[in-house]
């Protein structure tokens, strides 16, 4: 699978800011195909995690009502520049994405 | 709150939430994984406070002035909102995001880390008009802020 996940960290007076994007279609489950009038099933992101040096610094669980192509933003201590980074994703049909990246 | 604390909590709420600790007694789940466990009930309830009572173990929240929900007054496009929660307390352990008028109004919850700070800005779909409601948790206790947002195309259905 390619890879789904642009990730950016940058630290700045011991705090590190970790702006992510991932792309996924996000579907809620109740929304109807335009074409044929039916339910589009539910796809999406339940669940990202974001490990500093193997520690998780945050996790987030998400409902469909993130919206498509979701975008992240959040910020830690403890991280230094050249630090690596991973954040994770998996949907509710099981598909997972991870991609690692180093603090600037 | 140091570390260890931390764990205890946590291994509390794992305790209480009955399939989790039938998944981690079965040696399903490492204990990383029990805490990050997707809480079902939470996010299908279509009820803000079955939500929060499923989620957080109450919905007794406090307002707060210390905590920053920063989202547009009117949104043309429902189905991409700009929210930023920032809270300026310390010993933030969660952030809930709520858009109170959504058929499932939790739209997510963050659990921040050690070291992580009370920060989170992500981008959230609305059905129709209605307040983003930031629900904090720290030292144990729910704090909230909200703001209104008007939605003139709603991003939840169609």
């Amino acid at each position: 699978m390619a890879k789904s996940i642009k990730i950016r960290a940058k630290e700045s007076g011991g705090i590190t800011t970790v702006k992510a994007l991932m792309s996924h279609p996000m579907e809620t489950g109740g929304r109807k195909d335009s074409k044929t009038g039916k339910l589009i099933p539910a796809h999406f992101i339940q669940e990202v995690t974001c490990k500093h040096k193997g520690n998780t610094v945050m996790t987030a669980m998400w409902s469909g009502g993130i919206s498509k192509n979701p975008y992240i933003s959040f910020k830690f201590s403890g991280g230094a520049k050249g630090d690596e980074l991973e954040l994770a994703w998996k949907d509710n049909k099981g598909k997972s994405d991870s991609m690692s990246s180093t603090i600037k | 709150m140091s570390t260890e604390m931390k764990r205890r909590i946590f291994l509390k709420r794992s305790l209480a939430a009955g399939t989790v600790g039938i998944a981690a007694a079965a040696g399903l789940l490492a204990p990383q994984q029990i805490l990050a466990a997707w809480n079902k009930a939470a996010f299908e309830s279509k009820e803000l406070s079955g939500a929060l009572d499923a989620l957080l173990g109450s919905s007794d929240m406090a307002a707060s002035a210390d905590i920053t929900v920063k989202a547009p007054d009117i949104a043309e496009n429902g189905a991409v909102v700009p929210v930023t929660i920032d809270a300026g307390m310390d010993g933030v352990e969660s952030i809930a995001v709520i858009a109170s008028n959504n058929p499932v109004p939790l739209v997510a919850h963050f659990i921040m880390g050690p070291g992580a700070t009370g920060f989170v800005s992500t981008r959230i779909k609305m059905g129709k008009t209605g307040d983003i409601i930031g629900v904090v948790k720290a030292g144990g206790k729910l704090y909230s802020a909200k703001k209104e947002v008007k939605v003139t195309i709603g991003g939840c259905g169609g």
